[in-house]
């Protein structure tokens, strides 16, 4: 039952059980071990060291120093504190009209289908979503967004072949949301890499020229150290508002998760958990922490001791 | 020097003292693990004198190098005139589609007679998206009904490839995450139905990695290897910030080299994995 991290954990303490009393010192190497494990699971290096920092003083607290179990208690602080950082200030979808949604992020990561997977969560909520296709480069994209458009029965924006002015679609899509009594306009956007100067200039134009209440950004939750990088990037060029974490249907441990939030301070709103329309939901801070930290039914053993 | 370690490298040659736990971070940053990455500090550490920049770059790049064996002669034809079919596979939105259309033109440009096998039957316009690529590149394509068994497309490729006489055939596939057993299991019947025609084919089964993918991408070639033996990777998207570090570990921790890589998404942007390019590169 017990998880590798906080067996090893306890043995760390144990050992020093025989040594004597438990020392700062103890604590800081047996939370090595801690930031091993966010390591492994991809949260990027500096997040994880000001992250360890703020948990060793909780940890120095009377209640791991006397524990049976100093380990679990540890796991648990980390996990109650990576709860409360990947949730705190949870905002709703601002979709206050004109509502316009941008979906951006690298190639790749999921954008298509998390807009298509949104449209239909939208619709079940009562509104009147529409798709737009602005990605003019990906072959077949428009013919994607217009597929997945059809399956979940919202109108789709669907530009002219050849067309590569993504602003001259944009507008055209806006006049043609008008005559389509939509309520929320969702923009699909073409990939791109944040170190890419040109695309990221189109896409803050874009920005400029649709003013999205919410722009969101899709990650791929087997992303890794560059989480950081891609964020940032994001948020620098076009004002990020929420992340959407895609793919959590594998087993990636999802330190891309906690890097993201912990750097741009925004809130992860949505998960995809698979190629289906209906595997969209919102987020759940308490799990995706026990899936970083790679412990499963840890917690809850403890709060039950 | 790749802009990398530049801001590094100041640092330690203007200082007496090392930090060991930058240099560390910049070595994680590459997403090489934190194993490999406290292994070659380790290294460092143990020359027992005063280091420098220089150290730093030449031990990692000498300690990367020798994980990563030479590079492989080029794919060629056969000799029996029989197709050479390569099958792409990972998980999903890594560039499978892309880099079988790129690698396509790459054998195109030597030469080579090439035939595609639209074998992602399943995401929505799949199909359309290699048939672009097919008709810009000027490269035929095989594809199927809509929904159609992904293993009977390869089927009717392989059959016109064999009969037409195409040196190469390229199975593109559809995206799969290595948890689902299923489409894990499709993968394998894909591979079985292939060698009907020809026991020895495919002669090479190539995953597609991104180089933004964290440690997440050892467990899934591990998991495709168990599927079907990979002969090597294909890391894509090396043109952003990520460095693919992933790939040292997958050749360190299976066996499994790199092939190919993608640098863009255009159809040049691909090529033939350079291992001194490619350590260089990476700090
Ligand atoms: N298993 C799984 N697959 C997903 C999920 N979300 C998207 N995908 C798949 O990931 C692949 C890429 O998704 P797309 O929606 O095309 O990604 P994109 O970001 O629009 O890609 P580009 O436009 O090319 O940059 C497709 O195979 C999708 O079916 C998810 O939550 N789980
Ligand atoms: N920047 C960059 N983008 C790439 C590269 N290779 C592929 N892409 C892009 O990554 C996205 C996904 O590529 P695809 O070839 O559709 O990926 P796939 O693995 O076939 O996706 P699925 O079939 O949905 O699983 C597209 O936007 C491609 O243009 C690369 O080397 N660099
Ligand atoms: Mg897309
Ligand atoms: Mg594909």
């Amino acid at each position: 039952m017990f998880n590798a991290l906080s067996e090893s954990l306890d043995n760390t303490f144990r050992n020093l059980r025989g040594v004597g009393k438990i020392s700062e010192k103890n604590i800081t190497d047996a939370l090595r071990e801690v930031r091993l494990s966010l390591l492994e699971a991809d949260v990027e290096f500096s997040v994880a060291k000001a992250f360890i920092a703020t948990v060793k003083e909780q940890a120095m607290g009377e209640k791991v120093m006397k524990s049976i179990k100093p380990g679990e208690q540890i796991v648990k602080i980390f996990n109650d504190e990576l709860t409360k950082l990947l949730g705190g200030d949870q905002a709703p979808m601002d979709l206050n009209p004109p509502a316009h949604i941008l979906i951006c992020g690298l190639n790749g990561a999921g954008k298509t289908t998390t807009s298509a997977k949104l449209a239909l969560r939208l619709k079940k909520d009562g509104r009147r979503p529409l798709l737009i296709a602005c990605d003019l480069y990906r072959p077949a994209a428009i013919d994607q967004l217009k597929t997945l458009a059809e399956q979940v029965e919202v109108p789709c924006f669907a530009p002219e072949a050849g067309e590569t002015d993504v602003l001259k679609v944009a507008k055209q899509a806006l006049s043609w949301a008008k005559e389509q009594n939509g309520t929320v306009l969702i923009f699909d956007t073409a990939g791109r890499q944040e170190v890419d100067e040109t695309l990221i200039e189109e896409l803050k134009q874009l920005n400029k020229l649709i003013e999205p209440k919410e722009t969101l950004l899709v990650a791929d939750s087997a992303t890794g150290q560059q989480a950081v990088s891609v964020a940032q990037s994001f948020d620098a060029a076009v004002g990020l508002t929420g992340i959407v974490l895609t793919k959590l249907d594998g087993d990636a441990r999802g330190g891309a998760a906690l890097s993201m939030r912990a750097v741009t301070g925004k809130p992860i709103k949505y998960i995809g958990e698979g190629e289906k329309m209906d595997q969209f939901t919102e987020f759940y801070p308490d799990r995706m922490a026990s899936r970083i930290l790679g412990m499963g039914d840890i917690v809850s053993m403890v709060e039950h001791a | 020097m790749a802009g990398f370690f530049k801001k590094l490298y100041n640092k330690v040659t203007n200082r007496a003292d090392i930090d060991w736990e930058e240099i560390e971070a910049e070595l994680i940053g590459a997403d090489l693990g934190a194993r490999t990455s406290m292994e070659i500090v380790d290294e460092l550490q143990n020359l027992g004198r005063k280091i420098d920049a220089d150290d730093i770059i030449d031990v990692t790049r000498r300690h990367i190098a020798e994980i990563l064996p030479a590079d492989p002669a080029p794919i060629a034809p056969r000799e029996d005139g029989k197709p050479f079919v390569i099958l792409v596979v990972g998980v999903n939105g890594t560039g499978k589609t892309t880099s079988t259309a790129k690698l396509a033109k790459l054998l195109k440009n030597q030469g080579h007679s090439v035939l595609l096998a639209a074998a992602d039957t399943f995401r929505a316009a799949a199909v359309e998206q290699l048939e672009r690529w097919s008709q810009r590149l000027e490269i035929d394509m095989v594809k199927g009904p809509p929904n159609a068994d992904p293993s009977s497309v390869c089927y009717k490729a392989h059959q016109k490839a064999i009969t037409d006489g195409y040196q190469f055939l390229i199975c593109d596939t559809a995206g799969r995450i290595h948890t689902r057993h299923n489409l894990m299991e499709e993968l394998g019947k894909i591979h079985r139905t292939i060698s009907k025609q020809d026991d020895s084919a495919p002669h090479m089964n190539l995953i597609v990695v991104d180089a933004t993918t964290g440690g997440n991408a050892l467990v899934q070639a591990k998991e495709f290897n168990k599927a079907i033996d990979l002969d090597g990777l294909i890391i894509t998207k090396l043109d952003g910030s990520g460095k693919g570090g992933v790939g040292v570990i997958i050749q360190k921790e299976l066996g499994i080299p790199p092939r190919y890589i993608g640098l863009g998404e255009e159809p040049e942007q691909f090529k033939a994995f350079d291992r001194d390019e490619f350590v260089s590169e990476i700090i």
